[in-house]
């Protein structure tokens, strides 16, 4: 592996950090199932965008040097999921003001004018959105961007004096493992790290950096949304089971009830 | 009429059976509003997988098969599948939901301008359009969705597709005219861990038994978890925390943000049946529980539960299987 040394023009990473509900929140529909019912839910920074932060903080503090930017697309409510980007220890925050419920496409499009703006060496972030489930906006952005992508990273080593990546991949068959030269687009999966918790001395810090709203129209990106939800409905319930006491009548049951074995 | 381009998936020896879901899918808008379907396998030396993709119907089985598409690297892939729509006209462009077609389908739906849906369970033809039906927020909310522009992008779950009928017809071969020199290189393929063989994937599988934090490392989760995956014929899988202590393979993990199987038979032993893990396999025909903790959330949805430890249970278990 190259040493990973100081370069002359620090390294820069974006961090795209999207707000959703608190993973641990019990999701509830409106009655009408035109939305899920907000009053009252948690909010949190996308898991796995914090992950892909905390692997940013990781490669600054390992270097000595660099600077990484959060970003969120949304309303002025994505300024708590920003500041505590803040307070993890990213250097400054992007609002990119726009609707909620934009879909994957549109999202892509305005992170690749976010990229033009800033020309970071790598965007590190979420492979998934864990309240749409997508997993498509880091693929869409390389594509548009026409970058080299590595998706679902759970090992991570910069090389080359930091201008290549060398990412393993968590993939149905197993770990797979590449090389992007930058700039390039690199999604985490779960196993990257475990992400640091807020400290007191970093939310004072944080209040001190620079948070920067744009409007979308500043960014000169269309964002029309091609996905419309009509409906949002909660899964079929499972019938409630039944009990066994012993292991002979789980064989009975799996035999001659369920038949299944 | 809709033109209706399938990527097949393929580990260099077969076809994923997913694929054929994907397949049924094709099939089922085509019997429905007519127009037809073609698929396209992408790879290196694939002429024997592309064989056995003509049995279903489809127009043509095309072969992109060039040294430079040997792994599957979004970069050449995206590149050729966004360049085959255009060719085809292809107005659908679908794949299994894995682990593949995420990596690789919304960077082509990007290059050709176009939005996708991922992890689709349902689709009805509204008029001249399509309504989908897909899980969102680790399975606690089904949306009914639209997708508006000429072209779209679709993730299919196995579960929700049946496979392809065979059809009389086989489908003509085509090779897809590929230059590799312009074919983009961004990424650099290094290795694969070599797969763990003999059992079958927990999504292709009648059976899967899977292991939670119960289990207190490899050696008893491999006699344990695989002794009784072994006893059924079936796959192993495991929970997030398997994969996180480096107990269980991440291959393995079933959820949210792993794999999402629907077998005929689901245990779980030692899992206490977070949201998360459910979103993976609560689609399960039989449900099977173990568990310690009667309270555990598993037992909800489980179709037989048996409170115990799983070191004495499961053991017990596949000594009674084997008879
Ligand atoms: C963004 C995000 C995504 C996630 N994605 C996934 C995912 O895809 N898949 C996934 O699985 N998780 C996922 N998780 C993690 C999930 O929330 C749970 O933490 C995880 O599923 C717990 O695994 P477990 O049930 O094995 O462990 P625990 O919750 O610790 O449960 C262990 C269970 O074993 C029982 N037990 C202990 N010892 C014994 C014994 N000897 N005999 C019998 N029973 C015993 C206990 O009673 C307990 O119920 C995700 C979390 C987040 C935040
Ligand atoms: N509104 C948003 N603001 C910032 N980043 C976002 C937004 N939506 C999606 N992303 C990023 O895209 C990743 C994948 O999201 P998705 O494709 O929706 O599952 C997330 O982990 C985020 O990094």
């Amino acid at each position: 592996m190259g040493s990973i040394s100081k370069r002359g023009n620090e390294l820069k990473i974006l961090v795209p950090l999207k707000r959703v509900t608190d993973p641990d929140t019990k999701i509830r529909l409106r009655p009408d199932g035109s939305d899920v019912a907000l009053e009252g839910v948690k909010f949190a920074v996308n898991p796995f965008d914090a992950i892909a932060l905390e692997e940013a903080l990781r490669i600054k503090e390992k270097i000595g040097d660099g600077e990484i930017i959060v970003t969120s697309v949304g309303g002025d409510e994505c300024i708590e999921q920003l500041r505590i980007g803040l307070a993890m220890g990213a250097d400054r925050a992007l609002l990119i003001k726009a609707e909620p419920n934009l879909d994957s496409l549109a999202i892509a499009k305005i992170l690749a004018a976010v990229y033009r703006r800033e020309h970071p060496d790598f965007v590190l972030m979420g492979k998934q959105a864990i309240d749409d489930d997508s997993n498509q906006v880091g693929q869409m952005l390389s594509g548009l961007l026409g970058l080299g992508q590595a998706t679902f990273v759970s090992k991570l080593e910069l090389l080359d004096n930091n201008t290549l990546a060398s990412c393993g991949r968590e993939t149905d068959a197993g770990i797979e493992t590449v090389i992007v030269k930058f700039p390039a687009i690199i999604t985490t999966d779960l196993r990257l790290n475990e992400p640091r918790y807020v400290s007191l001395p970093g939310i004072m810090k944080a209040k001190k950096k620079p948070l920067v709203e744009i409007e979308l129209s500043d960014l000169g990106v269309n964002a029309s949304t091609r996905t419309t939800i009509l409906h949002l409905e909660p899964p079929p319930r499972r019938k409630a089971g039944v009990r066994v006491k012993t292991v002979d009548e789980l064989v009975d049951k799996l035999r001659n009830e369920a038949k299944v074995i | 009429m809709s033109e209706i381009l399938v990527i097949a998936e393929h580990d260099g020896e077969q076809v994923k059976l997913a694929t054929l879901s994907a397949i049924g899918f094709a099939q089922k808008i085509c019997a429905e509003r007519g127009g037809q379907f073609v698929v396209l396998v992408l790879g290196h030396e694939i002429s024997l997988i592309a064989d056995s993709l003509r049995t279903f119907g489809a127009a043509s089985v095309l072969i992109a098969d060039n040294l430079a598409l040997k792994e599957p690297l979004a970069d050449r892939y995206a590149h050729v599948i966004a360049e085959v729509v255009r060719t085809q006209n292809a107005t659908i462009v679908v794949g299994a939901a894995s682990t593949y077609s995420k990596d690789i389908l919304p960077r082509a739906a990007a290059l050709l301008d176009a939005g996708m849906i991922s992890d689709v369970i349902e689709v009805r033809t509204d008029g001249s359009d399509f309504v989908f039906r897909r899980v969102m927020y680790a399975g606690n909310v089904i949306a009914t969705v639209k997708l508006a522009g000429a072209i779209k992008f679709l993730t299919v779950r196995s579960s929700a597709f049946p496979p392809p009928a065979k059809t009389g017809v086989i489908s003509s071969l085509v090779s897809v005219a590929l230059e590799s020199g312009n074919l983009p290189a961004q990424i650099e393929f290094v290795g694969r861990e070599a797969k763990v063989a003999g059992r079958p994937d927990s999504t292709e599988a009648r059976v899967v038994v899977s292991g939670g934090r119960a289990i207190k490392n490899s050696e008893d989760f491999e006699r344990l978890i695989g002794g009784l995956a072994d006893v059924l014929g079936g796959a192993v899988g495991s929970s997030r925390a398997l994969v996180d202590s480096g107990i269980a393979p991440n291959s393995l993990q079933v959820g949210q943000t792993g794999k999402v199987v629907a077998p005929d038979l689901y245990i779980a032993a030692g899992i206490s049946g977070a949201i998360q893990h459910m979103a993976g396999m609560k689609d399960t025909k039989v449900i099977v529980a173990i568990n310690k903790d009667a309270d555990a959330p598993i037992f909800e949805v489980a179709d037989y539960g048996l409170v115990g430890d799983v070191y004495q249970v499961v053991p017990e278990l596949v000594e009674k299987l084997k008879k």
